[in-house]
């Protein structure tokens, strides 16, 4: 094929992600001329109708933004509303919190992971295209994928849009009895993520990375998950209320989710990868031990390998769902109280694909105000778009259908709620 | 033989009911054995054209583009099943319905004019006909598979349509809004859940919308005796199953 001529790499509809996105990558003597990431999933107004509803509800309304990651919503949206009211909520009340988060993090990294990534790896169009050649890695995959969700119907009472999660705690604490039968499954649930670690380490990889800025939350003694500063690889570190001072969103016309950079420097990533990387010495020792096995460093780069680290994490979350379980004491109560006050709260927690920021505003009867939402994809879009023109950049010579694969592979390195988001994805690589 | 096509497809959603189909970890790869998963974008880039034996929606129509495809979905499916609240009855996104559609689009976005969107959310029924419509926020993953069996051969769905009180009583769970005086939608709500609310010290919130013969005229007199005030009133019955609520409450 002549490098001079105009090429697009199109995908109208992206597969294998959260919602409804696209992609065109534009190439124009043997340059890349235009890279766009679609969003075109249908807004829902989310942030309008939240004005007017009650402070409590915001859980409940926030979690039906994301069937995949609804506790990172909700978790976000009772910080918020709590801090607010000036209260915080701990010990095994908080405790419980982190355990329906592995849960999410469980199900929604082993969906991720086996169902949507790996086959890009292993050239299949699906998990169950997959099976018919390895259907003992796959078998295991629903395993793990199904302990995530049974953690979230223990304590949140279902999987999709758990019920139990309230402003101030719980509806109801979970008895001891009830955790009990959740931990030869989160015990099988890690050794099978240990074998994920093994099995997606030993993947070709396509020779790429960048010197991203990386953000995640940062807390001194733990991994991040349900709270924590917003630190970053070149030097942020600030309160998540601090947010809107560093970082500024965008609306462009090629899609219905907002484009975010950190204001003094541009593009960033959030997610496993940033997690990892700031987080690595905070992680359990089994989970580091696997992934120093992997041959992962907190100096990793290449965004293809985020299966790799997603593999290290759902490690962590069995083994900090374990953990948790094993400290587990009932709490006399199932809930702080929380009593309205006129005011501004920011909650910030780390969802699987990165951090979900909420702010709230409400009046003194707790009638919500004014609300915003930054979901992890909308985060990430423009890393993405980079890493689109990146990697087609180095790959000028491949033709155009291998192209496309390789392009939405590394969409999906993203992990990319587009549900989410839109506030946002269609794949199109156009050589022009 | 040649296996049954089936095909899922997604209009505005949180996705959340397609995922509960991917949630069925014991049966998903029965199924992909019994039927030929021929479109779903959310699991496989593989697609086969239609026309379709089943067809499974999630999500409310709510762009000009969207009131095009559902057509094209139609024409294609010998039965289409609407999949949850937003398919069924237009979502929570459908708390537009009941107010001005541009001053929402201004909240979330700087620039309206880039987003294409109709004044109202609305159900899949309200565009094409529909052959069964399964209710929740999200849909129960074994009614979900109690379906999709009833309809690959032939019968009729074992989706009954009694109050959530009759999941809480075959689940042994006293009645909350009796014994402590919690206010509850139970008694007007559509079973399917399996009455998980309740059995979390928590009154039922509507999410798989009115029965079939809701008496909530009664029931808004008892949330009234339990302390809610009338905006409390309104915002629970105004949530993921607002537009049938609504209609019911009209009556």
């Amino acid at each position: 094929m002549s490098p001079a001529r105009r090429r697009t790499i199109n995908t109208d509809y992206l597969a294998r992600v959260e919602g409804e996105g696209g992609m065109t990558v534009k190439i124009q003597e043997g340059r890349v001329a235009d890279v766009k990431l679609r969003i075109y999933e249908p807004p829902r107004f989310f942030e309008a109708f939240l004005r007017g509803r009650a402070f409590t509800e915001a859980p409940d309304i926030t979690a039906r933004i994301c069937g995949i990651c609804p506790v990172a919503y909700q978790m976000s949206s009772v910080r918020a509303m709590e801090r607010i009211c000036g209260v915080e909520v701990g010990g095994q009340l908080r405790a419980l919190r982190r355990l329906l988060y592995c849960g999410e993090w469980i199900e929604s990294h082993a969906l991720h992971v086996f169902m949507l990534h790996a086959p890009d790896f292993l050239g299949y169009e699906s998990a169950v295209h997959m099976a018919r050649d390895h259907p003992e890695l796959v078998a295991k995959a629903l395993e793990l994928k199904k302990t995530g969700n049974e953690v979230m119907t223990v304590v949140g009472g279902r999987e999709v849009h758990p019920v139990n999660v309230r402003v101030g705690g719980w509806y109801r604490a979970p008895r001891k009895r009830e955790l009990a039968p959740l931990v030869e499954k989160l015990e099988r649930a890690r050794e099978i993520a240990l074998e994920a670690v093994a099995v997606t380490a030993g993947l070709d990889f396509p020779d790429f990375d960048h010197d991203y800025e990386l953000v995640c939350l940062s807390e001194p003694d733990e991994y991040p998950i349900d709270r924590g500063r917003i630190v970053s690889n070149r030097g942020l570190d600030i309160d998540v209320s601090e947010y809107d001072e560093h970082f500024v969103e965008e609306h462009v016309a090629w899609s219905n989710a907002l484009h975010s950079r950190v204001r003094e420097r541009g593009s960033y990533l959030c997610g496993p990868l940033a997690r990892f990387a700031l987080g690595y010495d905070r992680l359990s020792p089994l989970a580091r031990e696997a992934a120093d096995g992997a041959g992962l460093s907190p100096d990793e780069r290449n965004p293809f390998r985020s299966i790799v680290v997603r593999s290290v994490e759902l490690v962590y979350a069995a083994d900090e769902a374990l953990r948790l379980i094993a400290e587990y004491e009932e709490p006399e109560a199932p809930a702080v109280d929380c009593e309205p006050r006129a005011g501004v709260g920011h909650g910030c927690t780390e969802a699987p694909r990165g951090i979900l920021w909420h702010r709230y505003e409400i009046d003194d009867e707790g009638t919500i105000v004014d609300a915003r939402i930054i979901p992890p994809t909308s985060q990430n879009q423009r890393t993405i778009e980079e890493d689109l023109r990146g990697v087609v950049e180095r790959s000028l010579d491949v033709p155009d259908e291998e192209l496309t694969l390789l392009c939405e592979q590394a969409i999906r390195n993203y992990d990319p709620c587009i549900s989410c988001a839109t506030h946002f994805l269609t794949l199109e690589v156009e050589r022009c | 033989m040649r296996k049954p096509k089936l095909a899922v497809w997604k209009f505005a959603s949180c996705d959340g009911c397609q995922l509960s189909l991917l949630d069925c970890e014991d049966e998903l790869l029965a199924l992909a054995g019994e039927v030929e998963i021929a479109y779903f974008l959310e699991a496989s880039r593989a697609t086969v054209k239609g026309p379709y034996d089943l067809s499974l929606v999630e999500g409310s129509v709510t762009t000009p583009h969207d009131a095009e495809r559902i057509q094209k979905v139609r024409r294609a499916s010998k039965k289409l099943i609407t999949i949850g609240a937003c398919a069924t009855a237009g979502g929570i996104q459908a708390l537009r319905n009941f107010a001005d559609v541009n001053d929402f689009l201004s909240v979330v976005y700087a620039t309206p004019e880039y987003v294409s969107t109709l004044e109202t959310s609305t159900p899949i029924s309200a565009h094409v006909a529909v052959d069964f419509e399964l209710r929740g926020c999200p849909i129960n993953k074994a009614q979900l598979l109690e379906v999709i069996t009833a309809f690959l051969h032939g019968r009729k769905p074992g989706i009954p349509s009694t109050s959530v009180c009759t999941e809480c009583k075959r689940r042994g769970t006293v009645c909350i809004t009796v014994a402590h005086g919690t206010p509850c939608l139970g008694p007007v709500t559509h079973a399917g859940c399996g009455a998980i609310c309740p059995a979390y010290n928590r009154g039922c919130y509507g999410c798989f919308g009115p029965m079939e013969t809701p008496n909530t005229a009664s029931l808004t007199k008892r949330l009234r005796v339990l302390g809610m005030d009338d905006r409390g009133v309104e915002r629970v019955f105004r949530t993921f199953n607002v537009t049938d609520f609504e209609e019911v409450r009209s009556r």
